[in-house]
């Protein structure tokens, strides 16, 4: 029987986390995401399922203890939001130049800097585009719920193996510190050792016995061999692509207008089609679930039949470069952000999309 | 069904909390609820507000301009969210430190002294419990035995003993709530 | 080679040989490193108490950045400086396992110092091998934070400034008053008796871990002939006469 709680979708990581048999996760404090790791902490999952949760000296050492943990095929995590995010780079990078899968929550909040405590969308660039240095991506999830939030910690870690590469869950502070109701998974166990060697066994560190031995590293001093290595994550991500590239359409099959939005700005966005449609403006919503791979091919394939896009998120205008690249060069593409920490209202993206599309048309 | 709330205050007065049990209580007869708090340093003493909807269908912006109802609990929230509530909505709030009442008169009214009724009851802690109570009264969204069961399901086990009292104090509020 | 000398090359007369947990690829340091005898030192010890199969190893950023191309064992590569970090993730997911990181100076005593730091005050159940030469040797020779007063490196051509910048930095006597430490030790392997009591500095490092004792820390005096521009031989005599009396051999902590 499914247990339904209401739950903030900070709290709904740790749970999920638990619940779908995680490892291990390493964390240091930061607003708005706190709640992660207190909540872990209250939960004491180590008596429970094994599940080591430990707080590290900073965000740096938090990552490179889950690139420990997941160079021995566990199931590892850590959380953060912008400022943690951005230190948290050279280890993502280093993840990723040694394939090692894992799982990172950033609860975005706004930037630059220090910048704010509340709401964002501005560090897009930075997660689908690798963020650290090197030709690398990362799986990008945009939850726009809490029931998603707890969805996307398992399907974060399935992706993460089956690709065998760092996976992100992007929220914000609107995702992290509001409550709905979630219908948590039930419990599955933690990997055992014959799990790890029938899932990882070719490149897990578990000891070297019977075979060759493991390394992880990223580092290869001989260019061609690096080369061909690229050439191998290249064609990793044209497997995520046509693969694993998601979304959601809601109100698009008549709609002559789409807004596109991820995560609570596609949650806003909601409210603004149902002001729009009291209108008489017909609008819809391309929501891309995965922000990268970014859901080119339904996107295109609308394009050629409706009117305008208006990519709507919290930052000066960063997703809107992805829209523009998929859609029809002779559809109108335009962009309403709210940034710095302020969300946006329905109402003001509505006037923003009669304005900048309709009345412009 | 939607119904979408503004629950704001000062913080302590368990504006984050009311709103959670109204929540919990959506959750009690099957409804689709977001609680969506304001949060970070004014938290600490200054204003705490907190959207609350519940609705039949899935649920779209938790972030509101416009309120069905807002529960409106000292002077600056006051200011802040009377503009706010929709023509033909709902606006409670406690007169207590309120210096400007409201005036909109395209909006339905009401008062409810929860300072006062908790003061004495002796019991400061039931204020917001009261405020609810006049909330059910006037938009009765949610079955009582449905609040009954969302309150066992927010506390804690330790504070299940509360409950009678946390129900008194909105049969209190259900009493002593009027239109303005 | 003459025929007799063929004839003596026997299984029974053999008196020596290389470890079988150390490969066979050709080691890339340069003659008269240090490292190199590290290498075998942990890899003897490795093979001699049976826990080869049980050990992971965590290799750094900087010359002993291919260790794991030498020990034959498992092995994570660490970004520059959190090699305890990422051997902390491994160990606390393995407790079972023997986990060891082997950094240099720059590498555990610069960059990596709040990682080495946390790691030894969380008594994380690993060992730490140390190996101090006093400067940044992949690099090309620059001022490492262990770099003597005075010691000429590529980044302090006119030798160590401590107006400019600051002091030669004993991290192993800072590592011993964390509580989480329980064996913390200097050596160097520029004898063979110097050899012998650093192979049983590591030994007991990994029976330390076997009895769940804290974070052992093993620090090697060591040379670098090329970064400090000698001769294997003088580089000895300048390390005993100029290393030793600031980084002195011996026990710091053992509980």
């Amino acid at each position: 029987m499914a247990e339904i709680k209401l739950m903030k979708g900070n709290e709904v990581i740790a749970e999920a986390a638990i619940r779908c048999g995680c490892d291990g996760y390493f964390g240091y404090p930061i607003t708005p995401q706190s709640e992660v790791m207190e909540t872990l902490m209250a939960r004491e999952p180590w008596k429970e399922t094994g599940m080591v949760v430990l707080q590290a000296e900073s965000e740096i050492a938090a990552i490179n203890m889950v690139y420990g943990a997941a160079a021995c095929g566990k199931r590892a995590m850590t959380s953060s939001s912008s400022p943690g995010i951005s230190l948290k780079q050279e280890g993502l990078t280093y993840l990723a130049g040694a394939e090692l899968p894992c799982l990172v929550v950033d609860v975005v909040r706004g930037g630059p800097g220090l910048g704010t405590i509340q709401p964002a969308q501005s560090d897009y660039f930075q997660a689908t585009r690798g963020g650290g240095h090197g030709d690398y991506h990362l799986l990008v999830l945009a939850p726009a719920s809490v029931q998603e939030m707890n969805d996307f910690v398992s399907l974060g870690f399935d992706l993460a193996f089956k690709y065998r590469n760092p996976v992100m869950i992007l929220a914000d502070g609107v995702i992290g510190q509001m409550m709905e109701k979630v219908q948590l998974a039930d419990y599955s166990p933690r990997w055992t050792d014959d799990d790890i060697e029938r899932i990882s066994g070719k490149w897990a560190l578990t000891g070297k016995k019977g075979r060759d031995r493991h390394v992880a590293t990223s580092l290869e001093l001989d260019s061609y061999k690096q080369e061909i290595f690229n050439h191998k994550l290249q064609a990793k991500y044209r497997l995520m692509q046509e693969n694993d590239a998601r979304h959601e359409e809601l109100h698009c099959e008549d709609a002559e207008y789409i807004f596109v939005a991820y995560g609570s700005s596609a949650r806003i966005c909601q409210k603004s089609i149902q002001l729009c449609r009291e209108q008489g403006i017909k609008a819809g919503l391309f929501r891309p679930v995965t922000l990268y791979p970014f859901p080119r091919v339904p996107l295109r394939a609308l394009s050629r039949r409706v009117k305008g896009f208006m990519a709507v998120e919290m930052s000066a205008g960063q997703m809107v470069e992805d829209v523009r690249l998929t859609v029809d060069a002779n559809v109108p593409v335009e962009h309403f952000g709210r940034y710095g920490g302020v969300i946006p209202t329905p109402d003001e993206i509505v006037e923003a999309l009669k304005k900048q599309i309709i009345s412009a048309s | 069904m939607t119904e979408e709330i503004i629950i704001a205050g000062f913080g302590g007065q368990g504006v984050l909390s009311m709103g959670k049990i109204l929540a919990y209580s959506g959750i009690m007869q099957d409804q689709e609820v977001a609680w969506m708090p304001s949060y970070g340093p004014e938290m600490r003493g200054g204003t705490a507000n907190v959207t609350v909807i519940l609705s039949d269908e899935r649920i779209s912006s938790p972030v509101l301009t416009r309120y069905d109802t807002a529960i409106i609990l000292n002077q600056q929230s006051m200011d802040k969210f009377e503009e706010a509530v929709k023509p033909g909505g709902t606006l409670i709030y406690d007169p207590n430190g309120i210096t400007r009442p409201p005036t909109r008169p395209d909006v339905n009214i009401y008062k409810i002294e929860g300072t006062r009724l908790a003061a004495e009851a002796g019991n400061p802690k039931i204020f917001n419990m009261i405020v609810l109570g006049g909330f059910l009264k006037v938009k009765p969204i949610v079955l009582l035995d449905n609040v009954e069961k969302g309150l066992a399901k927010s506390l804690p086990a330790r504070h299940h003993h509360l409950i009678p009292m946390n129900i008194e104090a909105i049969r209190t509020g259900m009493k002593h709530v009027e239109r303005d | 080679m003459t025929v007799e000398t063929i004839d003596i090359i026997r299984e029974e007369n053999l008196v020596y040989r290389k470890t079988p947990a150390l490969t066979d690829n050709v080691m890339h340091y340069c003659p008269g490193c240090s490292h190199g005898v590290v290498h075998k030192l942990v890899a003897e010890v490795i093979e001699e108490t049976g826990i080869r199969e049980q050990t992971i190893g965590v290799s750094p950023v900087g010359c002993s950045v291919l260790a794991y191309n030498y020990l034959d064992i498992d092995w994570a590569e660490a970004a520059h400086g959190r090699a305890p970090a990422v051997a902390t993730g491994i160990s606390r997911l393995h407790p079972e396992k023997y986990v060891f990181t082997y950094q240099g100076d720059g590498d555990l005593a610069s960059i990596g110092t709040a990682e080495v730091m946390h790691a030894c005050n969380r008594g994380e159940n690993i060992v730490i091998i140390f190996v101090n030469n006093a400067i940044y040797g992949m690099t090309g020779g620059q001022m490492a934070p262990t770099t003597l007063v005075g010691q000429v490196t590529s980044t302090t051509p006119y030798g160590r400034d401590v107006k400019l910048n600051g002091f030669p930095m004993k991290i192993t006597e800072l590592l011993a008053q964390l509580d989480g430490t329980g064996f913390v030790t200097r050596q160097a392997v520029h004898t063979p008796l110097a050899i012998r009591k650093a192979k049983n500095a590591i030994r007991k490092a990994f029976e330390n871990t076997k009895k769940d004792k804290g974070t052992s820390f093993i620090e090697i005096v060591g040379t670098c002939s090329s970064g400090w521009k000698m001769t294997p031989v003088d580089a000895n005599r300048w390390m005993v006469e100029n290393m030793f009396p600031k980084y002195p051999l011996g026990d710091i902590k053992d509980i």
